[in-house]
Protein backbone atom coordinates (compact mmCIF):
# COMPACT_ATOMS: atom_id res chain seq x y z
CA UNK A 1 0.00 0.00 0.00
CA UNK A 2 2.76 2.45 0.95
CA UNK A 3 4.36 2.07 -2.46
CA UNK A 4 1.07 2.67 -4.28
CA UNK A 5 0.61 5.74 -2.09
CA UNK A 6 4.13 6.96 -2.96
CA UNK A 7 3.48 6.77 -6.69
CA UNK A 8 0.06 8.36 -6.20
CA UNK A 9 1.63 11.16 -4.16
CA UNK A 10 4.05 11.94 -6.98
CA UNK A 11 1.19 12.20 -9.48
CA UNK A 12 -0.62 14.58 -7.15
CA UNK A 13 2.43 16.78 -6.58
CA UNK A 14 2.98 17.03 -10.32
CA UNK A 15 -0.71 17.68 -10.96
CA UNK A 16 -1.01 20.52 -8.48
CA UNK A 17 2.05 22.11 -10.07
CA UNK A 18 0.84 21.92 -13.65
CA UNK A 19 -1.49 24.91 -13.71
CA UNK A 20 -1.57 25.08 -17.49
CA UNK A 21 -2.62 21.44 -17.75
CA UNK A 22 -5.45 21.97 -15.26
CA UNK A 23 -6.78 24.99 -17.14
CA UNK A 24 -6.12 23.37 -20.52
CA UNK A 25 -8.14 20.26 -19.87
CA UNK A 26 -11.04 22.20 -18.35
CA UNK A 27 -11.30 24.48 -21.35
CA UNK A 28 -12.45 21.91 -23.94
CA UNK A 29 -15.50 20.54 -22.08
CA UNK A 30 -16.27 24.04 -20.87
CA UNK A 31 -16.38 25.41 -24.42
CA UNK A 32 -18.55 22.48 -25.48
CA UNK A 33 -20.92 23.34 -22.64
CA UNK A 34 -21.04 27.00 -23.58
CA UNK A 35 -21.30 26.65 -27.35
CA UNK A 36 -23.36 23.47 -27.70
CA UNK A 37 -25.25 23.89 -24.46
CA UNK A 38 -26.47 27.41 -25.02
CA UNK A 39 -26.55 27.05 -28.78
CA UNK A 40 -28.77 23.98 -28.88
CA UNK A 41 -30.67 24.42 -25.63
CA UNK A 42 -33.81 25.73 -27.23
CA UNK A 43 -33.61 23.61 -30.38
CA UNK A 44 -33.12 20.12 -29.01
CA UNK A 45 -35.79 18.16 -27.19
CA UNK A 46 -34.57 15.35 -24.96
CA UNK A 47 -36.79 12.42 -23.91
CA UNK A 48 -37.31 12.60 -20.16
CA UNK A 49 -35.75 16.02 -19.75
CA UNK A 50 -37.90 18.00 -22.11
CA UNK A 51 -36.31 21.01 -23.67
CA UNK A 52 -33.33 21.21 -21.34
CA UNK A 53 -30.35 20.22 -23.46
CA UNK A 54 -27.97 21.88 -21.01
CA UNK A 55 -29.06 19.52 -18.23
CA UNK A 56 -28.50 16.64 -20.62
CA UNK A 57 -25.09 17.81 -21.78
CA UNK A 58 -23.53 18.53 -18.37
CA UNK A 59 -23.06 14.86 -17.33
CA UNK A 60 -21.59 14.16 -20.77
CA UNK A 61 -19.06 16.94 -20.36
CA UNK A 62 -18.14 15.75 -16.86
CA UNK A 63 -17.49 12.30 -18.36
CA UNK A 64 -15.53 13.89 -21.19
CA UNK A 65 -13.15 15.70 -18.90
CA UNK A 66 -12.63 12.53 -16.83
CA UNK A 67 -12.00 10.51 -20.00
CA UNK A 68 -9.45 12.81 -21.58
CA UNK A 69 -7.60 13.59 -18.36
CA UNK A 70 -7.29 9.93 -17.42
CA UNK A 71 -6.10 8.71 -20.82
CA UNK A 72 -3.57 11.50 -20.82
CA UNK A 73 -2.37 10.64 -17.30
CA UNK A 74 -1.87 7.01 -18.30
CA UNK A 75 0.02 7.85 -21.45
CA UNK A 76 2.35 10.08 -19.45
CA UNK A 77 4.31 6.93 -18.59
CA UNK A 78 5.95 7.41 -21.98
CA UNK A 79 7.48 10.63 -20.72
CA UNK A 80 8.78 8.85 -17.66
CA UNK A 81 10.27 6.32 -20.04
CA UNK A 82 11.84 8.98 -22.24
CA UNK A 83 13.14 11.18 -19.45
CA UNK A 84 14.54 8.18 -17.62
CA UNK A 85 12.48 8.46 -14.45
CA UNK A 86 10.80 5.10 -15.02
CA UNK A 87 14.18 3.39 -14.47
CA UNK A 88 14.31 4.83 -10.98
CA UNK A 89 11.07 3.09 -10.05
CA UNK A 90 11.73 -0.13 -11.98
CA UNK A 91 15.08 -0.78 -10.27
CA UNK A 92 13.64 -0.26 -6.78
CA UNK A 93 12.66 -3.30 -4.71
CA UNK A 94 8.96 -2.92 -5.51
CA UNK A 95 6.66 -4.90 -7.78
CA UNK A 96 5.52 -3.56 -11.12
CA UNK A 97 1.95 -4.20 -9.99
CA UNK A 98 2.41 -1.63 -7.22
CA UNK A 99 3.86 0.92 -9.65
CA UNK A 100 1.04 0.35 -12.12
CA UNK A 101 -1.69 0.62 -9.50
CA UNK A 102 -0.14 3.76 -8.01
CA UNK A 103 -0.05 5.31 -11.44
CA UNK A 104 -3.65 4.26 -12.14
CA UNK A 105 -5.01 5.70 -8.92
CA UNK A 106 -2.97 8.86 -9.42
CA UNK A 107 -4.37 9.34 -12.90
CA UNK A 108 -7.91 8.51 -11.80
CA UNK A 109 -7.70 11.02 -8.95
CA UNK A 110 -6.58 13.87 -11.20
CA UNK A 111 -9.28 12.92 -13.70
CA UNK A 112 -11.99 12.94 -11.04
CA UNK A 113 -10.80 16.31 -9.74
CA UNK A 114 -11.04 17.69 -13.29
CA UNK A 115 -14.56 16.25 -13.56
CA UNK A 116 -15.58 17.84 -10.28
CA UNK A 117 -14.26 21.19 -11.49
CA UNK A 118 -16.56 20.93 -14.53
CA UNK A 119 -19.40 19.94 -12.22
CA UNK A 120 -18.80 23.01 -10.05
CA UNK A 121 -18.69 25.29 -13.08
CA UNK A 122 -21.89 23.65 -14.30
CA UNK A 123 -23.67 24.77 -11.14
CA UNK A 124 -23.52 28.26 -12.64
CA UNK A 125 -24.80 27.00 -15.98
CA UNK A 126 -27.97 25.51 -14.62
CA UNK A 127 -27.00 22.15 -13.09
CA UNK A 128 -29.43 21.19 -10.35
CA UNK A 129 -27.94 18.41 -8.22
CA UNK A 130 -30.51 15.85 -7.07
CA UNK A 131 -29.09 15.71 -3.54
CA UNK A 132 -26.11 14.10 -1.86
CA UNK A 133 -27.06 10.58 -2.97
CA UNK A 134 -27.15 11.54 -6.63
CA UNK A 135 -23.83 13.34 -6.34
CA UNK A 136 -22.20 10.29 -4.75
CA UNK A 137 -23.53 8.02 -7.51
CA UNK A 138 -22.09 10.36 -10.14
CA UNK A 139 -18.80 10.51 -8.24
CA UNK A 140 -18.65 6.72 -8.11
CA UNK A 141 -19.07 6.47 -11.88
CA UNK A 142 -16.45 9.15 -12.42
CA UNK A 143 -13.96 7.18 -10.32
CA UNK A 144 -14.64 4.01 -12.30
CA UNK A 145 -14.26 5.82 -15.63
CA UNK A 146 -11.05 7.41 -14.36
CA UNK A 147 -9.56 4.04 -13.35
CA UNK A 148 -10.64 2.38 -16.62
CA UNK A 149 -9.09 4.91 -18.92
CA UNK A 150 -5.93 5.60 -16.94
CA UNK A 151 -5.28 1.85 -17.09
CA UNK A 152 -6.13 2.00 -20.78
CA UNK A 153 -3.57 4.79 -21.24
CA UNK A 154 -0.93 2.79 -19.33
CA UNK A 155 -1.64 -0.24 -21.52
CA UNK A 156 -1.08 1.84 -24.65
CA UNK A 157 1.95 3.63 -23.22
CA UNK A 158 3.56 0.31 -22.36
CA UNK A 159 3.52 -0.63 -26.03
CA UNK A 160 4.55 2.75 -27.43
CA UNK A 161 8.14 3.92 -27.91
CA UNK A 162 7.51 7.66 -27.97
CA UNK A 163 4.78 10.28 -28.20
CA UNK A 164 4.47 10.21 -31.99
CA UNK A 165 1.55 7.78 -31.87
CA UNK A 166 -0.27 9.82 -29.28
CA UNK A 167 -2.22 11.96 -31.72
CA UNK A 168 -3.28 8.86 -33.62
CA UNK A 169 -4.63 7.20 -30.50
CA UNK A 170 -6.45 10.38 -29.52
CA UNK A 171 -8.10 10.81 -32.93
CA UNK A 172 -8.92 7.24 -33.78
CA UNK A 173 -9.59 5.66 -30.40
CA UNK A 174 -10.41 8.20 -27.73
CA UNK A 175 -12.45 10.62 -29.80
CA UNK A 176 -14.73 7.88 -31.23
CA UNK A 177 -15.18 6.45 -27.73
CA UNK A 178 -16.28 9.90 -26.64
CA UNK A 179 -18.38 10.66 -29.72
CA UNK A 180 -20.30 7.40 -29.66
CA UNK A 181 -20.95 7.42 -25.94
CA UNK A 182 -24.12 9.46 -25.87
CA UNK A 183 -22.35 12.30 -24.09
CA UNK A 184 -23.66 14.72 -26.73
CA UNK A 185 -26.96 13.13 -27.78
CA UNK A 186 -29.55 10.72 -26.39
CA UNK A 187 -28.79 7.19 -27.58
CA UNK A 188 -32.48 6.36 -27.94
CA UNK A 189 -32.81 8.83 -30.82
CA UNK A 190 -29.99 7.21 -32.83
CA UNK A 191 -30.74 5.36 -36.08
CA UNK A 192 -31.12 1.63 -35.58
CA UNK A 193 -27.82 0.72 -37.22
CA UNK A 194 -25.81 3.03 -34.98
CA UNK A 195 -27.38 1.99 -31.71
CA UNK A 196 -25.52 -1.36 -31.33
CA UNK A 197 -22.18 0.39 -31.87
CA UNK A 198 -23.02 2.81 -29.11
CA UNK A 199 -23.99 -0.05 -26.83
CA UNK A 200 -20.51 -1.55 -27.43
CA UNK A 201 -18.86 1.63 -26.19
CA UNK A 202 -18.02 1.21 -22.49
CA UNK A 203 -18.13 4.96 -21.95
CA UNK A 204 -21.85 4.96 -22.81
CA UNK A 205 -22.50 3.20 -19.51
CA UNK A 206 -20.23 5.62 -17.66
CA UNK A 207 -22.00 8.65 -19.12
CA UNK A 208 -25.43 7.20 -18.43
CA UNK A 209 -24.38 6.39 -14.85
CA UNK A 210 -23.22 9.94 -14.21
CA UNK A 211 -26.38 11.23 -15.87
CA UNK A 212 -28.50 9.09 -13.61
CA UNK A 213 -26.70 10.49 -10.58
CA UNK A 214 -26.86 14.13 -11.62
CA UNK A 215 -30.28 14.37 -13.28
CA UNK A 216 -32.12 11.31 -11.98
CA UNK A 217 -32.88 10.21 -15.54
CA UNK A 218 -30.98 7.72 -17.69
CA UNK A 219 -31.70 5.65 -20.75
CA UNK A 220 -29.75 2.66 -19.51
CA UNK A 221 -30.57 1.12 -16.15
CA UNK A 222 -28.02 2.27 -13.54
CA UNK A 223 -27.36 -1.33 -12.42
CA UNK A 224 -26.44 -2.31 -15.96
CA UNK A 225 -24.30 0.82 -16.23
CA UNK A 226 -22.46 -0.11 -13.06
CA UNK A 227 -21.89 -3.72 -14.13
CA UNK A 228 -20.57 -2.89 -17.59
CA UNK A 229 -18.28 0.03 -16.73
CA UNK A 230 -17.16 -1.75 -13.54
CA UNK A 231 -16.29 -4.87 -15.54
CA UNK A 232 -14.50 -2.73 -18.10
CA UNK A 233 -12.44 -1.08 -15.35
CA UNK A 234 -11.36 -4.48 -14.01
CA UNK A 235 -10.48 -5.76 -17.48
CA UNK A 236 -8.47 -2.64 -18.30
CA UNK A 237 -6.58 -2.79 -15.01
CA UNK A 238 -5.63 -6.41 -15.67
CA UNK A 239 -4.57 -5.71 -19.26
CA UNK A 240 -2.69 -2.55 -18.22
CA UNK A 241 -0.88 -4.40 -15.45
CA UNK A 242 -0.02 -7.26 -17.81
CA UNK A 243 1.43 -4.98 -20.48
CA UNK A 244 3.20 -2.80 -17.94
CA UNK A 245 4.92 -5.88 -16.51
CA UNK A 246 6.44 -6.56 -19.91
CA UNK A 247 7.79 -3.05 -20.37
CA UNK A 248 11.50 -3.07 -21.11
CA UNK A 249 13.91 -0.18 -21.18
CA UNK B 1 38.28 -9.34 3.00
CA UNK B 2 34.73 -10.16 2.08
CA UNK B 3 33.69 -10.61 -1.51
CA UNK B 4 30.97 -8.13 -2.47
CA UNK B 5 30.39 -9.14 -6.06
CA UNK B 6 31.08 -12.43 -7.72
CA UNK B 7 30.55 -12.70 -11.47
CA UNK B 8 30.88 -15.98 -13.31
CA UNK B 9 30.69 -16.46 -17.08
CA UNK B 10 28.14 -13.68 -17.38
CA UNK B 11 26.87 -13.45 -20.96
CA UNK B 12 24.31 -11.35 -22.76
CA UNK B 13 23.55 -11.83 -26.40
CA UNK B 14 21.04 -10.02 -28.53
CA UNK B 15 19.69 -11.14 -31.90
CA UNK B 16 22.85 -10.53 -33.89
CA UNK B 17 25.53 -9.59 -31.42
CA UNK B 18 27.10 -10.77 -28.19
CA UNK B 19 27.21 -7.71 -25.97
CA UNK B 20 28.87 -9.40 -23.01
CA UNK B 21 30.84 -12.58 -23.59
CA UNK B 22 31.54 -14.89 -20.63
CA UNK B 23 33.04 -12.39 -18.25
CA UNK B 24 34.12 -13.39 -14.76
CA UNK B 25 35.53 -11.34 -11.90
CA UNK B 26 35.32 -10.78 -8.18
CA UNK B 27 35.11 -7.50 -6.32
CA UNK B 28 36.06 -7.13 -2.67
CA UNK B 29 33.98 -5.23 -0.13
CA UNK B 30 34.98 -1.56 -0.09
CA UNK B 31 36.83 -1.69 -3.36
CA UNK B 32 36.43 0.82 -6.20
CA UNK B 33 36.31 -1.29 -9.32
CA UNK B 34 36.38 0.19 -12.80
CA UNK B 35 35.08 -1.18 -16.07
CA UNK B 36 37.09 0.67 -18.68
CA UNK B 37 36.41 0.44 -22.37
CA UNK B 38 35.10 2.22 -25.44
CA UNK B 39 31.40 2.96 -25.94
CA UNK B 40 29.59 -0.19 -26.95
CA UNK B 41 32.14 -2.50 -25.29
CA UNK B 42 29.46 -3.99 -23.02
CA UNK B 43 30.00 -1.96 -19.86
CA UNK B 44 26.46 -0.68 -19.45
CA UNK B 45 24.99 -4.07 -20.34
CA UNK B 46 27.12 -5.66 -17.61
CA UNK B 47 25.90 -3.10 -15.08
CA UNK B 48 22.29 -3.55 -16.21
CA UNK B 49 22.51 -7.29 -15.60
CA UNK B 50 24.14 -6.88 -12.20
CA UNK B 51 21.46 -4.35 -11.23
CA UNK B 52 18.69 -6.79 -12.34
CA UNK B 53 17.56 -4.48 -15.16
CA UNK B 54 18.34 -7.07 -17.82
CA UNK B 55 18.37 -10.84 -17.67
CA UNK B 56 21.65 -12.54 -18.56
CA UNK B 57 21.62 -15.05 -21.42
CA UNK B 58 24.02 -17.28 -19.51
CA UNK B 59 26.22 -17.25 -16.45
CA UNK B 60 25.54 -16.02 -12.96
CA UNK B 61 26.43 -13.32 -10.48
CA UNK B 62 26.14 -12.88 -6.74
CA UNK B 63 25.86 -9.46 -5.13
CA UNK B 64 26.39 -9.50 -1.38
CA UNK B 65 25.72 -13.23 -1.66
CA UNK B 66 22.40 -12.72 -3.41
CA UNK B 67 21.77 -14.21 -6.82
CA UNK B 68 20.85 -11.60 -9.45
CA UNK B 69 18.34 -13.96 -11.06
CA UNK B 70 16.85 -15.77 -8.08
CA UNK B 71 16.69 -12.94 -5.56
CA UNK B 72 16.01 -9.76 -7.54
CA UNK B 73 14.48 -7.90 -4.61
CA UNK B 74 17.36 -8.85 -2.31
CA UNK B 75 19.85 -7.54 -4.87
CA UNK B 76 17.83 -4.38 -5.44
CA UNK B 77 17.73 -3.63 -1.75
CA UNK B 78 21.50 -3.88 -1.40
CA UNK B 79 22.46 -1.79 -4.42
CA UNK B 80 22.29 1.85 -5.40
CA UNK B 81 22.62 2.87 -9.00
CA UNK B 82 23.35 6.08 -10.83
CA UNK B 83 22.40 5.65 -14.46
CA UNK B 84 24.27 6.98 -17.45
CA UNK B 85 21.24 9.02 -18.49
CA UNK B 86 19.41 11.17 -16.06
CA UNK B 87 16.60 9.52 -14.11
CA UNK B 88 15.28 12.38 -11.97
CA UNK B 89 11.78 13.84 -12.07
CA UNK B 90 12.40 17.37 -13.28
CA UNK B 91 9.01 18.60 -12.14
CA UNK B 92 9.82 17.70 -8.54
CA UNK B 93 12.24 19.48 -6.21
CA UNK B 94 15.54 17.96 -5.11
CA UNK B 95 14.06 17.09 -1.71
CA UNK B 96 10.95 15.55 -3.29
CA UNK B 97 13.05 13.36 -5.57
CA UNK B 98 14.93 12.15 -2.52
CA UNK B 99 11.75 11.65 -0.53
CA UNK B 100 10.19 9.61 -3.33
CA UNK B 101 13.23 7.36 -3.38
CA UNK B 102 13.20 6.99 0.39
CA UNK B 103 9.58 5.92 0.33
CA UNK B 104 10.18 3.43 -2.50
CA UNK B 105 12.87 1.79 -0.37
CA UNK B 106 10.58 1.90 2.68
CA UNK B 107 12.85 4.01 4.89
CA UNK B 108 10.91 5.08 8.03
CA UNK B 109 9.87 8.78 7.94
CA UNK B 110 12.10 10.15 10.72
CA UNK B 111 15.25 8.41 9.46
CA UNK B 112 14.34 9.37 5.91
CA UNK B 113 14.07 13.06 6.71
CA UNK B 114 17.35 13.06 8.61
CA UNK B 115 19.27 11.20 5.90
CA UNK B 116 17.90 13.38 3.12
CA UNK B 117 19.13 16.54 4.86
CA UNK B 118 22.47 14.90 5.61
CA UNK B 119 23.03 13.72 2.05
CA UNK B 120 21.88 16.96 0.44
CA UNK B 121 24.40 18.80 2.62
CA UNK B 122 27.07 16.30 1.61
CA UNK B 123 26.56 16.95 -2.11
CA UNK B 124 26.17 20.67 -1.43
CA UNK B 125 22.60 20.94 -2.61
CA UNK B 126 20.96 21.62 0.73
CA UNK B 127 20.44 25.30 -0.06
CA UNK B 128 18.69 24.32 -3.30
CA UNK B 129 16.63 21.48 -1.86
CA UNK B 130 13.29 23.15 -2.54
CA UNK B 131 14.07 24.12 -6.12
CA UNK B 132 12.71 22.18 -9.05
CA UNK B 133 15.26 19.85 -10.62
CA UNK B 134 14.62 21.40 -14.04
CA UNK B 135 16.46 24.51 -12.84
CA UNK B 136 19.60 22.45 -12.01
CA UNK B 137 22.82 22.25 -14.04
CA UNK B 138 24.23 18.95 -15.27
CA UNK B 139 26.70 18.71 -12.41
CA UNK B 140 24.05 19.43 -9.79
CA UNK B 141 21.79 16.73 -11.23
CA UNK B 142 24.61 14.19 -11.12
CA UNK B 143 25.33 15.06 -7.49
CA UNK B 144 21.66 14.76 -6.66
CA UNK B 145 21.49 11.36 -8.33
CA UNK B 146 24.51 10.15 -6.38
CA UNK B 147 22.96 11.41 -3.15
CA UNK B 148 19.73 9.63 -4.05
CA UNK B 149 21.60 6.43 -4.85
CA UNK B 150 23.05 6.48 -1.33
CA UNK B 151 19.83 7.24 0.52
CA UNK B 152 18.95 3.64 1.34
CA UNK B 153 22.54 2.89 2.48
CA UNK B 154 23.42 0.46 -0.29
CA UNK B 155 26.39 -1.83 0.24
CA UNK B 156 27.19 -1.68 -3.45
CA UNK B 157 26.96 1.45 -5.59
CA UNK B 158 26.90 1.29 -9.39
CA UNK B 159 28.00 4.40 -11.24
CA UNK B 160 27.50 4.23 -14.98
CA UNK B 161 29.74 6.88 -16.56
CA UNK B 162 29.38 9.13 -13.51
CA UNK B 163 31.20 12.12 -14.97
CA UNK B 164 30.07 11.94 -18.59
CA UNK B 165 29.47 15.39 -20.02
CA UNK B 166 30.67 17.26 -16.94
CA UNK B 167 33.21 20.07 -16.95
CA UNK B 168 36.70 19.24 -15.60
CA UNK B 169 36.18 21.11 -12.36
CA UNK B 170 32.97 19.31 -11.48
CA UNK B 171 34.55 16.04 -12.55
CA UNK B 172 37.47 16.55 -10.15
CA UNK B 173 35.07 17.41 -7.39
CA UNK B 174 33.04 14.26 -8.00
CA UNK B 175 36.14 12.08 -8.05
CA UNK B 176 37.19 13.35 -4.64
CA UNK B 177 33.70 12.80 -3.42
CA UNK B 178 33.45 9.22 -4.71
CA UNK B 179 36.86 8.34 -3.26
CA UNK B 180 35.98 9.69 0.18
CA UNK B 181 32.66 7.91 0.05
CA UNK B 182 34.17 4.49 -0.44
CA UNK B 183 36.70 5.12 2.30
CA UNK B 184 34.32 6.50 4.92
CA UNK B 185 31.33 4.25 4.41
CA UNK B 186 33.18 1.19 3.10
CA UNK B 187 30.82 1.04 0.13
CA UNK B 188 31.82 -1.14 -2.79
CA UNK B 189 31.76 1.00 -5.92
CA UNK B 190 31.68 -0.35 -9.43
CA UNK B 191 31.94 2.29 -12.09
CA UNK B 192 32.10 2.28 -15.85
CA UNK B 193 34.05 4.87 -17.76
CA UNK B 194 35.79 5.53 -20.99
CA UNK B 195 37.95 8.22 -19.41
CA UNK B 196 41.44 6.89 -18.78
CA UNK B 197 42.32 9.39 -16.05
CA UNK B 198 39.12 8.57 -14.26
CA UNK B 199 39.91 4.87 -14.05
CA UNK B 200 43.51 5.60 -13.19
CA UNK B 201 42.88 8.07 -10.41
CA UNK B 202 39.83 6.55 -8.84
CA UNK B 203 39.91 2.78 -9.14
CA UNK B 204 41.63 0.23 -6.96
CA UNK B 205 41.38 -2.24 -9.80
CA UNK B 206 40.41 -1.86 -13.43
CA UNK B 207 38.98 -4.36 -15.87
CA UNK B 208 39.65 -3.37 -19.46
CA UNK B 209 36.73 -4.50 -21.54
CA UNK B 210 36.45 -4.59 -25.31
CA UNK B 211 33.98 -6.37 -27.59
CA UNK B 212 32.25 -7.82 -24.54
CA UNK B 213 35.29 -9.55 -23.06
CA UNK B 214 37.66 -8.59 -20.30
CA UNK B 215 41.10 -8.36 -21.84
CA UNK B 216 43.02 -7.30 -18.73
CA UNK B 217 42.26 -6.94 -15.05
CA UNK B 218 44.57 -5.57 -12.38
CA UNK B 219 45.45 -2.46 -10.42
CA UNK B 220 46.12 0.55 -12.68
CA UNK B 221 49.79 0.47 -11.58
CA UNK B 222 50.28 -3.20 -12.41
CA UNK B 223 48.55 -2.78 -15.74
CA UNK B 224 50.89 0.04 -16.65
CA UNK B 225 53.97 -1.78 -15.35
CA UNK B 226 52.93 -4.84 -17.31
CA UNK B 227 53.62 -3.20 -20.64
CA UNK B 228 57.07 -1.95 -19.64
CA UNK B 229 58.08 0.94 -17.43
CA UNK B 230 58.36 3.65 -20.09
CA UNK B 231 57.47 4.44 -23.65
CA UNK B 232 59.64 6.17 -26.25
CA UNK B 233 57.72 7.47 -29.26
CA UNK B 234 59.64 8.37 -32.38
CA UNK B 235 58.19 10.27 -35.30
CA UNK B 236 60.01 9.43 -38.50
CA UNK B 237 59.31 9.18 -42.24
CA UNK B 238 61.42 5.97 -42.49
CA UNK B 239 59.12 3.75 -40.43
CA UNK B 240 60.21 0.43 -41.91
CA UNK B 241 63.91 1.00 -41.53
CA UNK B 242 63.35 2.20 -37.98
CA UNK B 243 61.40 -0.93 -37.12
CA UNK B 244 64.14 -3.17 -38.50
CA UNK B 245 66.89 -1.35 -36.67
CA UNK B 246 65.18 -1.19 -33.32
CA UNK B 247 65.52 -4.70 -31.97
CA UNK B 248 67.74 -4.66 -28.94
CA UNK B 249 67.28 -7.07 -26.02
CA UNK B 250 66.43 -4.24 -23.60
CA UNK B 251 63.39 -3.23 -25.64
CA UNK B 252 60.36 -5.01 -24.29
CA UNK B 253 58.26 -4.36 -27.32
CA UNK B 254 58.47 -2.26 -30.48
CA UNK B 255 55.32 -1.42 -32.34
CA UNK B 256 54.07 0.75 -35.11
CA UNK B 257 51.16 3.02 -34.46
CA UNK B 258 49.95 5.65 -36.91
CA UNK B 259 53.11 7.50 -37.98
CA UNK B 260 55.03 6.62 -34.86
CA UNK B 261 57.34 3.91 -33.70
CA UNK B 262 56.70 3.15 -30.05
CA UNK B 263 59.23 1.37 -27.88
CA UNK B 264 58.11 -0.06 -24.54
CA UNK B 265 61.06 -0.47 -22.21
CA UNK B 266 62.38 0.00 -18.69
CA UNK B 267 64.43 3.05 -17.71
CA UNK B 268 64.03 5.00 -20.90
CA UNK B 269 66.29 7.80 -19.61
CA UNK B 270 69.34 5.52 -19.81
CA UNK B 271 68.52 4.12 -23.23
CA UNK B 272 67.31 7.14 -25.14
CA UNK B 273 70.78 8.08 -26.39
CA UNK B 274 71.32 4.49 -27.59
CA UNK B 275 68.08 4.66 -29.52
CA UNK B 276 69.07 7.87 -31.23
CA UNK B 277 72.60 6.63 -32.00
CA UNK B 278 71.14 3.47 -33.53
CA UNK B 279 68.77 5.37 -35.77
CA UNK B 280 71.52 7.82 -36.82
CA UNK B 281 73.81 4.90 -37.74
CA UNK B 282 71.29 3.73 -40.28
CA UNK B 283 70.48 7.26 -41.46
CA UNK B 284 66.92 7.18 -40.24
CA UNK B 285 65.47 10.68 -40.19
CA UNK B 286 63.99 11.70 -36.86
CA UNK B 287 61.24 14.32 -36.65
CA UNK B 288 60.73 14.07 -32.93
CA UNK B 289 61.33 11.84 -29.93
CA UNK B 290 59.32 11.80 -26.74
CA UNK B 291 59.46 9.79 -23.55
CA UNK B 292 56.49 9.21 -21.28
CA UNK B 293 55.26 6.96 -18.53
CA UNK B 294 52.57 4.59 -19.80
CA UNK B 295 48.97 5.51 -19.16
CA UNK B 296 45.98 3.20 -19.23
CA UNK B 297 45.53 4.42 -22.79
CA UNK B 298 48.86 2.77 -23.62
CA UNK B 299 47.71 -0.37 -21.86
CA UNK B 300 44.55 -0.44 -23.96
CA UNK B 301 46.62 0.17 -27.06
CA UNK B 302 49.04 -2.61 -26.13
CA UNK B 303 46.23 -5.13 -25.68
CA UNK B 304 44.00 -4.19 -28.61
CA UNK B 305 46.34 -2.47 -31.06
CA UNK B 306 44.06 0.55 -31.02
CA UNK B 307 43.36 3.51 -28.81
CA UNK B 308 39.96 3.76 -27.21
CA UNK B 309 39.00 6.63 -29.48
CA UNK B 310 39.93 4.68 -32.61
CA UNK B 311 37.97 1.73 -31.37
CA UNK B 312 34.94 3.96 -30.94
CA UNK B 313 35.18 5.52 -34.38
CA UNK B 314 35.66 2.04 -35.90
CA UNK B 315 32.47 0.98 -34.27
CA UNK B 316 30.62 4.02 -35.57
CA UNK B 317 31.93 3.26 -39.04
CA UNK B 318 30.70 -0.32 -38.73
CA UNK B 319 27.30 0.87 -37.63
CA UNK B 320 27.14 3.32 -40.50
CA UNK B 321 27.97 0.61 -43.01
CA UNK B 322 25.52 -1.72 -41.37
CA UNK B 323 22.71 0.80 -41.80
CA UNK B 324 23.76 1.71 -45.32
CA UNK B 325 23.65 -1.95 -46.30
CA UNK B 326 20.26 -2.36 -44.78
CA UNK B 327 18.98 0.59 -46.72
CA UNK B 328 20.05 -0.88 -50.07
Amino acid sequence: MDIIYTIWLRSMTRYVRSKSRIVGSISMPLFFLLFLGFGLNSVVKIPGLGENYMQFLIPGMVAMSVLFTSVFSGIQIIWDKQFGFLKETLVAPVTRMEIMLGQTFGGATTAVIQGILIMVISLFLGLKVQGAGGFLIALGFMIIIGISFTAFGIAIASRMEDMTGFQLIMNFVIFPIFGLSGALFPISSLPAWLLPITMFDPLTYGVEGIRYGLTGVSQVHPHLCFSVIGGFACAMTVIGAFLFRKISL
Amino acid sequence: MNVAIQVKDLTKSFADLIAVNHISFEIKQGEIFGLLGPNGAGKTTTISMLATMQKPTAGSALIQGKDIQKDEDGVRRSIGIVFQDQSLDEELTAAENMDFHGRLYRIPPDIRKQRIDELLRLVELYERRNDLVKTFSGGMRRRLEIARGLLHHPLVLFLDEPTLGLDPQTRNHLWQYIASLSKEKNITIILTTHYMEEADRLCDRVAIIDHGTIIALDTPQNLKDGIGGDIISIKTPDLNTALQVLSEPWMERVELHNDEVRICLHSAEQHISDVITLLRQYHVQIHSVSVHKPTLEDVFLAYTGKTIREQESDRKEMMRRHFMMRRH
